[in-house]
């Protein structure tokens, strides 16, 4: 076995010939460097998105689906069109008839609607719904509370904001009990949600920007002639698949969908948005894993490359010390131990390089690197290091010492 | 019983086209305190004995004991703990590592032979005092002249209390007046009972040891006792 003499001598020398030769040592290790600032931004980036997406489709729900005109991925969209809009009736139909759901909660949404106070002014979506939707959304107000049936049925001018609409609008003040306009119309605020976050700079799946008022209410001011949707939360136990079968068909029967025809609606869950991340988080992946290992490829050339001009430059010193009764794993471990330091250089340089990157990623994505891609990233280079260094290190290894001792 | 005992020693280079007949039959013994010089012209062989002789090499065919160990039957690892303990060289180029300090240089054979650290030190200093250079430990060979350098390679050689010297033109990058003090050198060091085996193909630096060996052809052409063998006064 190597001893701690050898090893600690091996890595005396190593760290004495890339001292000799820093630029060379720098310049070589590029293909590392490069390696690893992939590897570290992708997986800083992945684990970004990952935490940014669970957090913002947390707001959705769990097993909650989404029954709707759109279909919300996949679907063709201009046969979507065509569809008969979803209607608060049907929804009340569905949530009188089916019995294995929780709650059936209408929501109806209109978009870019000004929300005013005094002379502070932001847009956001407006949304008509019921009191259960703190069922199925899992949420309920930070501040104050979500309006009650009596003012759900009667159609109250009252409203629950979101977060950022609060912190736009009143900056200090307490919002509850004060008086907004939305869309012209007053409605008073008494309730705020506490922040949820966006995803990738779009609050689409966030109550942050949004804000909720009786259904009632909503068809009053903006109309009923619009699609709504229907979150429908199955009862703790039911079987999931079985619940979903049951509710698609009572569905389709009061949609009047006849036998053997396609869903006239769409029928969304939060896994599909899970889906459509897993695929992109793949192909990052993939992308990654490529560009990785095509600058690893050209690192560990580059290394083996430069440890073959080492052997031979020191090809006397080798001689030298062979005949002073260094053994052949002794030059061995000399050798490899140069390889894998310098593409521990080139590990830790990678790393100083993304880590102030990851930072400015932060600013975009919240996120961090996570320590097992340091360590990762250090394997990878000490890996790379050895395997590339085998070879040369052989070769002088192997050296014939009266050779090694004449050559010029 | 010699320390070095050489029977009908052959060595042949197999250099594609022909077969080098380098060594063809050489048979000598050296008792442990002789100061041996090994003579010759280019091409008559004295490099590869002297290699065989350093364990750097194995012979074709014929006996090499050392020690009474026959080398033939050993293999790399143990050829090179037999350099490492048993032989200290000196080298014509000095075979200093460049970017080590003379102490660390001294100190290599002891790393390899795995003495502990504070031993090594300890050792490596005395061998440079020995050699005269208690006051250059921490130099690095650029900042040493040819004389300084030798004399490193001289305590590097002497370290591990080896059983012989095995110098090879150690004087043939000097100039004549360090030449004469690295000679000196080796005088002394015999005085103090270590065995000299000397390669070299000047008379009057071969004229310092007390036996002559010249070779001729690969063989050995005469192998002569010295009578009054050169002595500087210090």
């Amino acid at each position: 076995m190597f001893r701690l003499y050898e090893f600690k001598e091996g890595m005396r020398i190593a760290l004495t010939a890339i001292g000799a030769n820093k630029m060379r040592s720098v310049l070589t290790t590029l293909g590392i460097v490069i390696g690893i600032v992939v590897v570290t931004l992708m997986a800083t980036v992945i684990e970004g998105l990952g935490s940014a997406l669970d957090k913002s489709i947390s707001s959705l729900g769990t097993d909650v689906y989404y029954l709707s005109k759109w279909d919300w991925f996949g679907g063709e969209w201009w046969k979507a069109r065509n569809r008969k809009d979803v209607t608060v009736e049907q929804a009340e139909e569905l949530r009188e008839k089916f019995m294995l759901a929780e709650a059936v909660v209408p929501v109806v949404s209109t978009w870019q609607q000004t929300f005013k106070y005094r002379n502070r002014s932001v847009k956001g979506n407006v949304n008509g719904t019921v009191p259960e939707y703190e069922i199925t959304s899992g949420v309920v107000p930070g501040e104050g509370r979500f309006f009650n049936l009596y003012e759900s049925n009667a159609g109250r001018p009252v409203c629950v904001i979101g977060f950022d609409v609060a912190k736009n609008l009143f900056e200090r003040e307490d919002p509850v009990g004060k008086t907004i306009k939305v869309a012209g119309y007053s409605y008073r605020v008494i309730g705020v949600f506490e922040k949820e976050g966006d995803f990738l700079g779009t609050s689409m799946f966030s109550k942050d920007t949004q804000v909720f008022v009786p259904m009632a209410n909503f068809l009053k001011v903006f109309g009923s002639n619009r699609s709504i949707d229907i979150h429908v939360k199955m009862r703790e136990g039911t079987d999931k698949e079985e619940a979903k079968e049951e509710m698609i068909g009572m569905f389709r029967k009061i949609r009047g969908v006849p036998p053997g025809e396609e869903n006239d609606f769409g029928v969304n869950t939060q896994d599909f948005l899970k889906q459509v991340f897993d695929s992109v988080v793949s192909t990052i992946g993939v992308v990654g894993f490529l560009i990785t290992s095509l600058s690893l490829l050209v690192g560990g050339v580059g290394i083996m490359n430069i440890m073959f001009v080492s052997v031979k430059e020191r090809t006397k010193e080798i001689g030298t010390r062979k005949a002073l009764g260094a053994k052949r794993r002794t030059i061995l471990l000399q050798f490899l131990i140069e390889a894998a330091t310098i593409c521990t250089l080139g590990g830790l340089i990678g790393l100083g390089v993304s880590f102030p990157l990851s930072l400015i990623i932060n600013e975009i994505l919240p996120s961090s690197m996570p320590l097992w891609v340091v360590i990762l990233s250090l394997s990878i280079s000490i890996g790379v290091g050895l395997i590339s260094g085998i070879i040369p290190a052989f070769t002088a290894a192997r050296m014939n010492p009266v050779d090694a001792l004449r050559y010029e | 019983m010699p320390i070095i005992h050489i029977k009908d020693v052959v060595k042949n280079y197999d250099m594609g086209a022909e077969l080098v007949h380098a060594l063809s039959g050489v048979s000598l013994d050296i008792e442990a305190n002789e100061y041996v010089a090994i003579m010759g012209p280019s091409g008559s062989g004295k490099s590869t004995l002297m290699n065989v002789v350093g364990c750097l090499d194995t012979p074709t065919s014929g006996l090499y004991d050392f020690e009474g160990q026959n080398v033939g039957d050993l293999n790399d690892n143990e050829l090179a703990e037999i350099r490492n303990r048993k032989i200290g060289f000196v080298f014509q180029t000095f075979n200093l590592l460049p970017r080590s300090t003379a102490l660390h240089n001294v100190e290599l054979p002891l790393i390899y032979a795995g003495v502990p650290s504070h031993l090594r030190r300890e050792k490596a200093e005395k061998a440079l005092r020995e050699v005269g250079l208690g006051d250059r430990m921490t130099h690095k060979p650029n900042e040493l002249s040819g004389g300084q350098r030798q004399r490193v390679a001289v305590a590097r050689a002497l370290v591990n209390d080896p059983s012989i010297i095995l110098a090879d033109e150690p004087t043939g990058n000097l100039d004549s007046k360090t030449g004469i003090e690295i000679m000196q050198l080796f005088s002394d060091l015999h005085g103090e009972g270590n065995t000299i085996i000397l390669v070299t193909h000047e008379e009057d630096i071969a004229a310092h040891a007390h036996r002559i060996i010249r070779l001729f052809d690969g063989k050995i052409a005469s192998d002569e006792k010295v009578e009054k063998p050169l002595i500087y006064e210090h």
